[in-house]
């Protein structure tokens, strides 16, 4: 079933267009990543689809209705929680504190302050402390884990592994096989190809704006991306 | 013994200098607004009050009763529909808005009233006062406002960290982009800061119309008097808030003793003289 469509998404900051005609399908349960170079309109996408831009209704269909143009607020109510990228924790709130933000979402579901404090331990000792506090490895954690407690059924990941060591990063992914096993479906904007292209099934590359190129991961040869990506 | 009694009543004057800050303190803190028609809405509260008791016969106190409801109404209505739509384009928009609506308030109060002066009735409990060893006297109705601004301190620190509703406050104030994103609808949320910022003002327009005298005109003073204690006690702090009340009048009690002249210019001095040694307050919390 397809839970994401978007049609001809066109997206503008001011008078500048960052995203053309843009048509991503996401089937239920499927994790799909996003790449591309700096600047190629990936954040952009993600924050059309979590509402932070506005955009024409009929542009973004979400389990089948509409949902270009509504509020963030209403679009996390309806099950899209976004990552927002560069974490964007609650400084002046404890670990705990910002968890309990994703209730806000008033969505009931698998992920609660237990699950998420059994998906990552860490946090649960450190649960007091405010978040300015936690390394970025912890951070992203937290961050996580607070888009896991609106119990989204689609969770938008933006750069998961921006400014991370090599071994958090891979702590943070093995936890993303865990989230997806729980039925969430996940988009993920990554500008490490590896690692997005290892995690998910399907990709679409985006260069400056527009679709490059789309195609399942298994077996595809990068050298094609590649030129996708750098519009070779 | 004598100045010992001059800084007890200081401190005391300083419990309704914090209500008159806290709304504004608030509203600051939450939504980044300078709301310039503060101490407006503060002589505002007093003429709901004279209105209500002329009209049911309550006394002062009771009046309550219904002011508060009203305005926190007024706050509720006023942030949603208007001030929200200040709010994106940074500190300038608030500032010329509130300053009208403060011009409007004054000269709203001036042509339904007159420029008469009012003054709320509460007898005896005005003038009763407690007496101390070593001849320390102190007023009733001035500790009951200090009680009341300790009061209103503390039930709106259990809101800001105690409760589910604080929290969003909390996160709105840190970053109001990535809070919607967690599923809070901001601009609900302002209108709930403003209604509740606005209870405390209501409180704050009875007490003071119980023991000043007010007119159409008493509001920029007011303002003063608030932005003075909220910067004293630095930005952000409703502690420090209060602290910052009790400097003021501790000063202005002080000023009053040496020459009566000198009350009010004294409590402006020692909040320059504050500003000069610490420019982010005593209590700074606020990041920005």
């Amino acid at each position: 079933m397809t839970l994401l469509r978007t049609q001809n998404l066109s997206a503008f900051y001011g008078d500048f267009q960052a995203l053309f005609d843009i048509n991503v399908t996401v089937e239920e349960r499927e994790t799909v990543a996003i790449i591309g170079a700096n600047g190629a309109g990936k954040t952009t996408f993600l924050r059309s689809v979590a509402g932070a831009i506005g955009t024409a209704r009929e542009m973004i269909y979400f389990d089948g209705e509409p949902i270009g143009g509504k509020t963030p607020h209403d679009i996390v109510r309806l099950g899209i929680a976004m990552l927002p990228e560069g974490r964007r924790l609650f400084p002046s709130l404890t670990v705990e504190e910002n968890l309990l933000l994703g209730t806000h979402s008033g969505r009931s579901g698998p992920w609660n302050l237990k699950r998420v404090y059994e998906l990552f331990p860490r946090l649960f000792e450190l649960r007091r402390l405010p978040a300015p506090a936690l390394s970025g490895g912890q951070q992203q954690m937290a961050a996580v884990g607070r888009g896991l407690m609106s119990n989204p059924r689609l969770l938008l990941c933006d750069e998961l592994s921006l400014g991370l060591a090599p071994i958090v990063i891979r702590d943070i992914y093995a936890c993303l096989s865990r989230i997806t096993a729980e039925g969430t479906t996940v988009v993920l904007v990554e500008q490490d190809i590896n690692r997005a292209l290892d995690a998910s099934a399907r990709f679409y590359c985006f260069q400056e704006g527009r679709l490059a190129l789309t195609a399942p991961t298994e077996n595809f040869d990068r050298s094609a991306i590649a030129a996708a990506y750098f519009g070779l | 013994m004598q100045w010992l009694n001059v800084i007890i009543q200081g401190c005391l004057l300083g419990g309704i200098y914090a209500l008159f800050a806290i709304g504004l303190s608030m509203s600051f803190g939450i939504m980044r607004l300078v709301n310039i028609a503060h101490g407006d809405l503060i002589v505002l509260s007093a003429y709901v009050g004279l209105v209500v008791i002329q009209a049911t016969g309550f006394d002062a106190f009771s009046s309550l009763v219904i002011v508060v409801p009203v305005m926190f109404v007024l706050g509720y209505a006023l942030q949603r529909g208007l001030l929200n739509q200040t709010l994106s384009g940074g500190l300038l928009p608030p500032l010329l808005v509130t300053f009208g609506i403060s011009i409007i308030i004054q000269n709203g109060l001036l042509e339904w009233f007159g420029a008469y002066n009012h003054r709320l009735q509460e007898g005896a409990i005005e003038t009763a006062s407690v007496q101390l060893p070593g001849g320390i006297s102190i007023g009733v109705y001035p500790l009951l406002v200090f009680g009341v601004a300790v009061l209103a301190i503390g039930s709106l620190q259990v809101l800001l960290y105690r409760t589910r509703l604080g929290r969003a406050f909390r996160a709105v104030s840190d970053d109001a982009d990535t809070a919607e994103l967690m599923g809070i609808d901001n601009r609900n949320l302002y209108a709930l800061a403003l209604g509740i910022a606005m209870i405390s003002t209501a409180i704050a327009g009875i007490l003071f119309a119980i023991r000043t005298i007010f007119d159409p005109a008493a509001g920029p003073i007011r303002l003063i008097l608030a932005f003075e204690a909220v910067i004293i006690g630095g930005l952000g702090s409703l502690w420090g808030t209060l602290v910052g009340g009790m400097v003021l009048g501790v000063a202005q009690a002080v000023g009053s003793a040496l020459d009566p002249t000198w009350q009010i210019l004294a409590g402006h001095i020692a909040f320059l003289i504050i500003l000069i040694l610490r420019p982010n307050g005593l209590f700074p919390r606020t990041r920005d």
